[in-house]
């Protein structure tokens, strides 16, 4: 086995270096990075706004840029964090605890560079556990019928809203909202109309692009304009030699990277839960074996290192499911899945054997984008710092024609930037009310094919629900989906019994929206 | 709500996020009056929202063919659906709606410290004007109308520096969309024959 895997990798390296895809590869890579770095674009607009240049592309192509365009804006995150103390992305909030007051101490250079190989450390290991793991879970997978994919999708479903963020209730409700605008359009089994309201245009669904870009653009645009504080950019000066860790830092930070990536593996393994409840974890685990967890917080090294390599290790983890069952993990995967959908490839366990060269081009970009980003991190640090001064008076508006002309080049269709003004207005709405709209996405790009299914295995079942507990594979994941909101219930109601004790892991509670908040956050430690 | 309190304190804890909020709660002090504690709180809106958007879908869902459980017809997906949704809604709005209840920390308003109307009317209106002036005019008024508008929403915007913008952006947004990604839509036209 480990012989086919390495041949079928070999392959993939053959596809990822050919001029073509290498190319898209290094500008996904580059540019991630770069948006990354900038305060207040996350992975999820940066690639929806990218999206729409990738449609001219052929699959291998645009994937592997859109996947580049992800770990590039990790890495970029991470020094957003460190240097500014603005978590840009979510998973980088831990990062901060450690990172800024070691930048503050003038050894922000030393946490960049260990950042960055700590990084590819946990992108490696979870690119090894890709290429073992995704084989044997397409074997499982290939035996499933309509039931067993219906409770897969489920799980899912109901794990990525749940363990998100914010109350578990607002994710469901925002996934069911994501299944119904998925149901929009033309109903694929029997020809008819749903929720068109007699617009034709209405008639192939919403668009995919209009969606995210209007609740990851426009309804950020809303909520940052105006609220985004000036960027302290005094500690920012950050010189190649800066970055070069000694010898005791590298040793210090060597086992907890390895714990860090472990830590992040597992929690990839669990679906639902991302690089940020990974990166949480990881710290948290950190700190409790650390033999002086009170340094923590004061600039040690390991607190950095950790949660940055569980990040990276969780993210590549989560390219399991979502390349080899179709089933992403998070809104993330979502909208890459759905561009793979846009190039006319259904997802699901056939993709590995039916376009392999996508499956093992990605695996093998994915390395080749690490060393890339290492490689281009050390040089180009000076660069993106620099970025970070840019005003978001002028980010915004550019951004704005960005969304209204990738929307309109999705179909050439004025009528689809009009669904992206409703939406982004809705999803507005939708962020003032406590939602966090990422859910959305997951349900709108599952709920077709989990509509699909579930009619399937009722025809099948001739109409028995009980058919989802009966198939044993089924029951299991439907056992799954019960005891994971019975864990919630429970949290729910002992942390009403004993509210002091607080000791929730973190994955219940947001350090902070995912929104591009962190700039409306004051820079916490006291200058 | 206990997950409320805890993310709130963890928030605290970790980035300080809420701060302002937090202040803010201890002025607001409980009313004793029903319906003010209604207009207060944001989960009872959030799950009022849901709620009329289920009745809605469930409404309009269960106009298509509902079919059997086993023949099911183009209605019974987005009917089910519908139907979880009010029922998580109800879930959402039924503790903020309780008239005691330990609501105190889900006392938000609604609209944020600092409304933005005018941002917010920019933002929206930037790509309507995209819409209308790509349509008539092309996609130079197009964009720069589209990024104008969106520039004066900031506080800090001048006359000058939001055309130099606008300008700069137009330029550059001609350049790759029209010659090297080649999006159909005419530069510069008049009465649009799209």
């Amino acid at each position: 086995m480990i012989t086919t895997a390495l041949t079928d990798l070999w392959y993939g390296f053959g596809v990822a270096l050919e001029p073509h895809n290498l190319m898209w590869c290094f500008v996904g890579v580059l540019v991630g990075n770069m948006v990354g770095v900038l305060p207040g674009m996350g992975p999820l607009a940066t690639i929806s706004i990218l999206l729409p240049l990738t449609f001219g592309m052929k699959p291998v192509a645009a994937i592997l840029m859109l996947a580049g365009v992800m770990y590039g804006a990790q890495y970029g995150g991470a020094i957003c964090s460190i240097l500014l103390n603005l978590p840009c992305h979510p998973p980088h909030a831990v990062t901060c605890l450690d990172g800024f007051p070691m930048t503050k101490q003038g050894r922000g250079g030393v946490a960049l560079g260990l950042t960055v190989f700590a990084s590819f450390i946990g992108a490696s290991w979870g690119i090894t556990e890709m290429i073992f793991l995704s084989p044997l879970l397409v074997k499982a997978a290939l035996q499933f019928g309509p039931a067993e994919v219906c409770s897969l999708m489920l799980l899912g479903l109901l794990a990525g809203s749940t363990l998100a963020r914010g109350s578990p209730l607002k994710g469901v409700a925002m996934t069911l909202i994501g299944l119904f605008l998925g149901s929009v359009g033309t109903d694929l089994e029997t020809g008819s109309e749903r929720f068109t309201f007699g617009l034709t245009e209405l008639d192939d669904g919403i668009e995919l692009i209009a969606l995210a870009l209007g609740l990851f653009g426009i309804a950020e645009f809303m909520s940052s304009v105006n609220q985004v504080a000036p960027i302290n950019t005094r500690y920012t000066n950050v010189s190649f030699k800066d970055m070069r860790p000694t010898k005791a830092d590298l040793k210090r930070a060597f086992f907890p990277m390895w714990r860090g990536t472990i830590v992040g593996s597992l929690c990839s393994l669990i679906p639902g839960t991302g690089p940020t409840i990974a990166s949480f974890v990881a710290y948290a685990a950190e700190k409790k074996i650390s033999k002086t967890p009170e340094k923590f917080g004061t600039g040690l090294i390991e607190g950095v290192v950790c949660p940055e390599a569980a990040t990276h290790s969780s993210v590549q983890g989560d390219f399991i499911p979502t390349m080899s069952l179709g089933i992403p993990g998070d809104a993330v995967m979502a909208l890459l899945l759905g561009a793979l959908m846009i190039q006319g490839i259904v997802p699901g366990p056939q993709l590995i054997s039916q376009h392999a060269d996508i499956f093992w081009g990605l695996v093998a970009s994915f390395w080749i984008g690490n060393i890339l980003l290492v490689l281009l991190n050390v040089p180009l640090i000076g660069i993106w710092v620099k970025m970070l001064a840019i005003p978001y008076k002028y980010l915004y508006p550019s951004a704005m024609f960005f969304v209204c002309i990738g929307v309109y080049a999705a179909n050439n269709d004025f009528f689809q930037v009009g669904e992206v003004v409703a939406i982004g207005a809705f999803g507005y709405v939708l962020l003032r009310l406590g939602f966090h709209p990422a859910p959305i996405l997951l349900g709108f790009v599952l709920g077709p094919r989990f509509e699909e299914n579930f009619r399937r295995a009722m025809l099948i079942a001739r109409g028995d629900f009980s058919v989802f507990v009966t198939r044993p594979i089924s029951a299991v994941f439907v056992g799954m989906c019960v005891l994971l909101i019975g864990v919630q219930v429970w949290v729910r109601i002992r942390g009403e019994k004993v509210p002091k004790i607080g000791a929730e892991p973190p994955s219940e509670s947001p350090p902070i929206s995912p929104q591009m908040a962190p700039q409306r956050i004051p820079a916490t430690p006291a200058e | 709500m206990a997950n409320a309190i805890v993310a709130k304190r963890n928030a605290g804890k970790y980035l300080n996020t809420n701060g302002p909020e937090d202040g803010r709660e201890e002025i607001v002090q409980p009313s004793t009056s029903l319906l003010r504690d209604l207009v207060r709180k944001k989960d009872f809106y959030a799950g009022g929202l849901m709620l009329l958007i289920g009745i809605g879908i469930a409404l309009k869902g269960s106009t298509y063919r509902l079919g059997t459980p086993m023949h099911m017809g183009p209605g019974f997906f987005p009917t089910m659906l519908g139907v979880l949704l009010v029922l998580v809604g109800i879930a959402i709005a039924a503790p903020a709606a309780m008239p005691s209840a330990a609501g105190a920390e889900h006392d938000e308003s609604i609209l944020p410290e600092q409304p933005q109307w005018w941002a917010w009317f920019c933002i929206l209106m930037s790509p309507v004007l995209f819409i209308l002036f790509g349509r008539y005019f092309g996609m130079i008024p197009g964009t720069f109308a589209c990024v104008f508008i969106a520039a004066l929403g900031d506080r800090g915007a001048t006359w000058i520096s939001t055309i130099v913008l606008s300008t700069v952006v137009t330029i550059f947004g001609v350049v790759l969309f029209s010659y090297f990604l080649q999006v159909p839509m005419p530069i510069l036209t008049w009465g649009g024959g799209l």
